[in-house]
């Protein structure tokens, strides 16, 4: 103890710095982690009013308030806004808050590059953003930038790629970080095996944003210099190839997908257990299955494009790994069910969200599979089933993982209850609407609606309604979330340190709130 | 805990049900439209196979699911078991998807070889996506042509336009020149593009593939009815990526010759007449 004193004492920070000075020199990690929540949380609303005038417009048939070239802007910018905006830097956050908790260690192992990577993202989405009011407006190309349409973008271009450049260098410093921290700052007795799910889970996921992070970076730069020097490394005229790029951009995006799953994958691993009251089933078993997952990520990329013309023999290659794919997946969500299969549970807020995601997320990996299937997916491709698709393992997914870990966690990061019956409402509406808003895209999909349309043919009224109806439903009851939250720093009651009577871990043996620096001395591991 | 959710139901039902009944909109279309090729019968039963595999899957592991949410609440006495392994049932689970998945893996390889099969036409059409309209040409005969939105879709889609759209029956699905093609003949498509990506999809002929500039991609159909067959661009290729619409009209082989002339075709006959005949009637 007396030591943990004397080597305080070097420091000269013992607590927070005063005023707007501590939030842009920060170094430490629960800051860090708070700047990037509330940073994911105002690109979430951002996109997410984005998505709200897309589902106006679609309403109904015919155009009723956007041209058609704003509506590619709108999808393009929703799209980079929540997945680089949203999703990613909300799982860093949640990183920067939970790893060194976890794992018995004072803060992260390099907290200066540490406020660096997440100082590099407001900028990066202000100049992203800044793209829709210039000349020819914003990227209108889609998310993916397939060449050469994204070409055609006006002035927005260079900057649209060199915000995509400080996107990846915030998420390579990132994920260094996390890298570094977990194999160095582990307290004493904390084995690889003895982490928990979470901090598993991002270390791959680290892994993987290292591994593709400078493959997007690569295309995205081919694609500038193609426009402006002429290199015409995509264009089929200067004996470049179109199809390159997608090759590029998918070895990218499709481990991307995984990247904003697996640390899903672990929070729901810690929040089950809690609420269950028993261990995980099949920790290993968890651990080897989120490794494989990993693996085959980096070889399953081209189902993305089966209708590009590939050799029977890629088209082939690509559906068995696809396929395999589902393997480990389906392992998890078994293991997720034998966990609460004679446990002693209840159901406060966190444990809600991560049920639904059990089983949503389930949905999505279902109609993954039927994407997998080559000569449907033929039929599926680029049309509303593929966007159901992706936003079940996404939104019930990926987003609802976030707010089981925010419910979960909150009382340990700010020393408060929140409102449970606030809480509750905010699932069972949010719950309601991303069923209402995206399975009846299914429906539309197999029935021939294309995706990434401003208008569409009278056949296709009917289920664009309910969802448009449904997407209004969960937009709004996205405003009880931050009701919750200011409810639970202004007026909650006394957390103990404990918070959930199954919980487990290192962070619940913290006060809460959780003091600034959090192990100053490492915690002994049985 | 229900009561709060009681109201968005109630409201969900009603909204539902006004639109159930509200004779205006079409069909609550849920599956994909039955076709009308030699091979959109092969690729629906793969999707329905798949669909119904995962249906089943989903209502045995939902409803364990559901009883453990049920039956294994604290609330209702239940005492935490604390078992955290099963090897036997681990292996259970991981083995029973393999052979479910090898299952499906084997008439998928086998479709996509049917589907890749494109030799022997009995006629080629060369495909080209504009910015925003798809250009025809047919090889064995000469004609050649380019098909817009019609005039009709295209001045009610504008902003504002105020013209009411659900009056008109084929809205963004029609154009002002058919692609025409004859009955129980295979028809080879070759694709390509003059600026950006396009895809050309026609879901009743279970055919879709990329238009990319520079590159030629092919593809077939042998319909097995006449009528007319509607789709559009699948590929975000712009501003008016919504508005090229493309419209298939398969018709008997005598109207196809008369059609061929009428579009200042050369020679009515097909390229390969005498063998394609047999195998039509073969296919039929
Ligand atoms: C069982 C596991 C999964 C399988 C077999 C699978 C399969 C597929 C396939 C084949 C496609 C391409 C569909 C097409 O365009 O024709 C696709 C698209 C997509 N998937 Fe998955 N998927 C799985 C899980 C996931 C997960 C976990 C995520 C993310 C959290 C995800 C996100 C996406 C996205 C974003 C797209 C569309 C990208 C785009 O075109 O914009 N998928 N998936
Ligand atoms: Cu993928
Ligand atoms: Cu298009």
């Amino acid at each position: 103890m007396s030591e943990a004193v004397s080597h305080d004492s070097h420091h000269d920070d013992h607590g927070p710095a005063k005023g707007i000075t501590r939030w842009l020199f920060t170094t430490n990690h629960k800051d860090i982690g708070t700047l990037y929540l509330i940073f994911s949380l105002i690109m979430f609303f951002t996109g997410g009013a984005m998505a709200l005038v897309i589902r106006a417009e679609l309403f109904q048939p015919g155009l009723q308030f956007v041209d058609p070239h704003f509506f590619n802007q709108l999808t393009t910018m929703h799209a980079l806004l929540m997945v680089f905006g949203a999703v990613m830097p909300a799982f860093v956050g949640l990183a920067n808050w939970l790893i060194p908790m976890m794992i018995g260690a004072p803060d992260m192992a390099l907290p200066r590059m540490n406020n660096w990577s997440f100082w590099i993202l407001p900028f990066a989405f202000t100049m992203l953003m800044s793209t829709l009011f210039m000349q020819g407006g914003g990227p209108a190309g889609g998310w993916t930038l397939y060449p050469p349409l994204v070409l055609q973008t006006g002035d927005a271009f260079p900057f649209m790629v060199f915000a995509i450049h400080l996107m990846g260098i915030s998420s390579i410093m990132g994920s260094i970080n996390v890298i570094v921290t977990i194999l160095n700052m582990r307290a004493p007795g904390m084995t690889l095996l003895k982490m928990p799910l979470f901090v598993w889970t991002w270390l791959i996921t680290a892994y993987l944003l290292l591994a593709v992070m400078p493959v997007l970076a690569g295309a995205v730069t081919m694609l500038l210099t193609d426009k402006y020097f002429g290199t015409g490394f995509f264009l089929g005229a200067a004996g470049g190839d179109p199809v390159l790029f997608q090759h590029i951009f998918w070895f990218f995006g499709h481990p991307e997908v995984y990247i904003m799953i697996l640390p899903a994958f672990g929070i729901v691993s810690q929040i089950i257990p809690t609420f269950a009251r028993k261990p995980l089933f099949g920790y290993e078993a968890m651990v080897y299955a989120t490794a494989t997952i990993a693996f085959l990520s980096f070889i399953v990329w081209a189902h993305h494009m089966f209708t590009s013309g590939m050799p029977i023999a890629g088209q082939m290659f690509f559906m068995f790994a696809t396929m395999l794919i589902a393997i480990p997946t389906a392992v998890k969500v078994f293991n997720w069910t034998a966990t609460m299969w004679r446990g002693e549970m209840t159901f406060e807020t966190p444990m809600l969200f991560a049920v639904a995601f059990v089983i949503l997320f389930t949905i999505g990996g279902f109609s993954g599979l039927m994407l997998a299937i080559v000569p449907a997916d033929y039929q599926y491709h680029d049309t509303y089933f593929v966007v159901a698709h992706f936003h079940y393992v996404l939104v019930p997914g990926a987003v609802f993982s976030i707010m089981a870990a925010t419910y979960y966690w909150l009382p340990k990061w700010t020393g408060k209850m929140y409102n449970e019956t606030l809480g509750k409402t905010h699932f069972w509406l949010s719950t309601i609407g991303v069923n209402v808003l995206f399975f009846p895209q299914h429906f539309l999909g197999l029935a021939g609606m294309p995706r990434r349309i401003p208008d569409y043919a009278i056949q296709f009224a009917d289920f664009n309604m309910v969802s448009s109806i449904g997407a209004f439903i969960f937009g709004f009851s996205q405003l009880f979330f931050v009701w919750v939250i200011v409810d639970c720093v202004r007026n909650g009651k006394k957390a103990t340190s404990q918070v959930w009577e199954g919980a487990e871990g290192l962070e619940w043996t913290l006060p809460s709130p959780a003091p600034y620096h959090s192990f100053e001395t490492a915690p002994e591991i049985k | 805990m229900f009561k709060g959710l009681w109201k968005p139901i109630c409201a969900t039902v009603a909204v539902l049900g006004l639109l159930a009944v509200n004779p205006a909109l079409a069909a609550w279309q849920l599956d994909m439209p039955v076709g009308v090729t030699t091979l959109s019968g092969m690729i629906r039963d793969l999707h329905r196979e798949i669909l119904i595999i995962c249906t089943i899957t989903a209502v045995v592991l939902f409803g364990i699911m559901g009883y453990a949410l049920f039956a294994f609440r604290k609330s209702r006495g239940a005492k935490a078991a604390t078992f955290s392994h099963n090897t036997t049932a681990e292996i259970i689970w991981t083995v029973i998807p393999i052979f479910v998945l090898i299952y499906m893996a084997v008439p998928s390889a086998r479709g996509i070889l049917e589907i890749e099969d494109a030799g022997n036409p009995d006629m080629t059409i060369k495909v080209t996506g504009y910015q925003w309209k798809w250009g025809y040409e047919y090889l064995d005969n000469g004609v050649s042509f380019f098909a817009n939105l019609d005039e009709l879709s295209a001045e009610a889609a504008r902003l504002d336009s105020g013209i009411d759209v659900m009056d008109i029956e084929h809205y963004l699905r029609d154009v002002d020149n058919r692609m025409v093609v004859p009955v129980g003949k295979k028809v080879r498509i070759l694709l390509t593009a003059n600026d950006v990506i396009h895809s050309w999809w026609v879901p009743k002929l279970y055919i879709k593939k990329d238009a990319i500039p520079g590159f030629i991609n092919e593809m077939w159909f042998t319909a097995t009815e006449t009528g007319v067959f509607r789709g559009q661009c699948t590929e975000l290729c712009g501003r008016g990526h919504g508005y090229m619409p493309i419209v298939v009209e398969v018709v008997s082989e005598e109207d196809y010759a008369v059609w061929v002339i009428e579009n200042g075709g050369e020679s009515p006959t097909l390229s390969t007449t005498e063998i394609s005949t047999d195998s039509s009637v073969a296919a039929l």
